[in-house]
């Protein structure tokens, strides 16, 4: 009954993102497709949390919901175009591109359809996590282990935020001299 | 338990979706939607290899994932926003500098 139960849940959040998805690559609107993304990245959460990772549940709201679709509405809002709701909003050659898109479909499962996973080899186990939780445990492990990477990802936000707001600046300086 | 390849087939999916979405839309902000999503889809099947295998380098792996999708926003929307600013124009067929 409860294997039936994770098994309806899992059907579902499958169909929501993958109809979601579908929508927002399909939507003539970018509003409207930016607001179908929202939909979909809290499915995902969801379905993080199935997983027991719920430390990646929070922060993919945080992170996606939160900074990342905020940030394409001000763009969206910032350069809105209003004939874009009239015009084609699909490339000339689309049929070929779902034919590319089914051929790369069929060739990334035949990759990994004969795929056998082995048996468990780390330490993150369920009742590890039912004990400390999974925020401590990737906490652990992203502070000792991967310390490195950890840090060279800070930078490399502090270089994104850096090359944002130089870009940003040369239009304004732009705009002034016309 | 669900099995692994149910994600892995779900992942597959969004993922062409994603580089469909990529290929044919006009939109450069949604093109770099796109982007977003194929990454997530990646996302989907690293939790649940992790999960399987009881590995904690995928879900670190994931934490970066969603570190860099985030920069790459950032600099990615910078780059339409000063496009837009140049040449009045967010379709991606009608930049034709490189082409002379």
């Amino acid at each position: 009954m409860e294997a039936l139960l994770s098994k309806l849940v899992f059907l579902y959040l499958a169909v929501v993102l993958i109809a979601t998805s579908i929508l927002v690559i399909t939507n003539r609107n970018a509003v409207h497709a930016v607001l179908w993304m929202l939909v979909m990245f809290f499915h995902q959460a969801v379905l993080f949390i199935t997983l027991d990772a719920e430390f990646l549940a929070a922060i993919q709201i945080i992170v996606y919901a939160g900074a990342v679709l905020v940030l394409f509405l001000f763009v969206v809002y910032m350069i809105n175009l209003r004939t874009e709701l009239k015009i084609k909003n699909f490339m000339d050659f689309w049929p070929a591109a779902i034919l590319v898109s089914i051929a790369l479909l069929i060739l990334i499962a035949k990759g990994v359809g004969s795929l056998k996973l082995p048996s468990p080899v780390g330490d993150m186990t369920p009742e590890r996590i039912l004990a400390e939780g999974h925020g401590k445990v990737l906490g652990k492990a992203l502070f000792t282990e991967h310390i490195l990477s950890f840090e060279v990802v800070g930078v490399l936000l502090l270089v994104a935020v850096l090359g944002a707001i130089v870009l940003t600046r040369r239009i304004r300086m732009k705009g002034e001299e016309a | 338990m669900i099995p692994v390849s149910w994600f892995v087939v779900l992942t597959l999916f969004l993922f062409s979706i994603g580089a469909l979405g990529f290929i044919v839309r006009r939109n450069v902000i949604i093109m770099l939607i796109c982007i977003e999503i194929m990454l997530n889809a990646v996302n989907i099947s690293l939790v649940a290899f992790g999960r399987a295998l009881e590995h904690t380098v995928a879900h670190v792996l994931v934490f970066f994932v969603i570190a860099v999708a985030a920069a790459e926003a950032a600099i990615g929307l910078a780059l339409v926003v000063l496009l837009f600013k140049k040449t009045r124009e967010v379709h991606m067929d009608e930049f034709r500098l490189l082409k002379g």
